[in-house]
């Protein structure tokens, strides 16, 4: 087993792990911190197979910013363990077999589907990296970049008029 | 090693602090007591319970910070082609960043940023 696998599965055990701690954890501001580590776990897959630019996007956008966001959205409206009303145990062994049912379709389909299995390459293409990106988003794509900030301005202009009622 | 030595870096330095965070557990001897727990030691201290509602206006400058942040994504690519691609790549970040100035004027103007 070399150091790449030893990685892999690292960083999948952590990832697992991590969303399991999102859903069972009681307080939801654990919760998030608990998925910023999911998206760490997933960040570190993402460098394996080379494609740097999405490892900082998730990082830096959805990590950051987004958990941002849903802190703010726990924050508002003032969630926490002792205030949230907890389910009463019919639901909770509904919600079980319901969600038990599921997990056996999706095994039973999957087992009788026919997947294609294709070995993952793992750091082999090149594209994802970042300077290759920046050559390709420079040259060949400018319009495209600078229509996407016209899209960054609408959004910023959207937030403003909903966000501000005068 | 390629990309694996990117990740064998990261974990080395959180390892490496968690380290020095543990170890300073098991050398000191660690008291608690009431004054110890505080918040800090100046200022008044805190009335009622900590979990409060908080106000909604913060969410527009959480918004409006989540906008410059995925700006700031393609710095990245920029900063790295930039030597490549030459004069024309710092035109265009130029014309990026001025289209997103008219925004940041726009919330200005309409009072997004004042705290009412």
């Amino acid at each position: 087993m070399n150091i790449t696998e030893i990685l892999f599965w690292f960083l999948t055990a952590l990832a697992i792990l991590s969303a399991l701690m999102v859903v069972f954890s009681r307080n939801p501001v654990h919760s998030v911190l608990w998925l910023i580590l999911v998206f760490f776990a997933i960040s570190g897959h993402y460098i394996m197979l080379n494609a740097q630019f999405l490892a900082i996007v998730n990082l830096i956008v959805y990590a950051g910013a987004i958990m941002v966001l849903f802190l703010f959205v726990i924050m508002l409206m003032n969630m926490n363990s002792d205030s949230e009303p907890q389910k009463n145990k019919w639901l909770k062994m509904a919600g079980t077999v319901a969600g038990g049912s599921l997990l056996l379709i999706l095994v039973a389909a999957l087992k009788n589907s026919e997947v294609q299995y294709q070995k993952v390459e793992g750091a082999q293409g090149t594209i994802g990296l970042i300077h290759n990106l920046g050559k390709t988003l420079f040259t060949d794509y400018v319009v495209p970049f600078e229509i996407s900030s016209v899209l960054f301005l609408s959004a910023m202009v959207g937030a403003v008029v909903i966000g501000k009622k005068d | 090693m390629g990309p694996a030595s990117m990740i064998v870096l990261i974990i080395a330095a959180v390892v490496f602090s968690l380290i020095a965070i543990f170890a300073s557990k098991f050398v000191l001897k660690a008291t608690r007591n009431k004054q110890k727990g505080e918040p800090y030691e100046c200022g008044v201290p805190t009335q009622g319970k900590t979990w409060v509602r908080f106000n909604v206006g913060y969410y527009l400058f959480a918004l409006i910070f989540l906008i410059f942040d995925v700006e700031l994504i393609f710095l990245y690519p920029w900063a790295v082609a930039v030597k490549q691609v030459g004069w024309i790549a710092l035109v265009e970040i130029i014309i990026f960043f001025f289209i997103l100035f008219i925004g940041l004027l726009y919330a200005h103007k309409k009072g997004a940023l004042k705290w009412t």
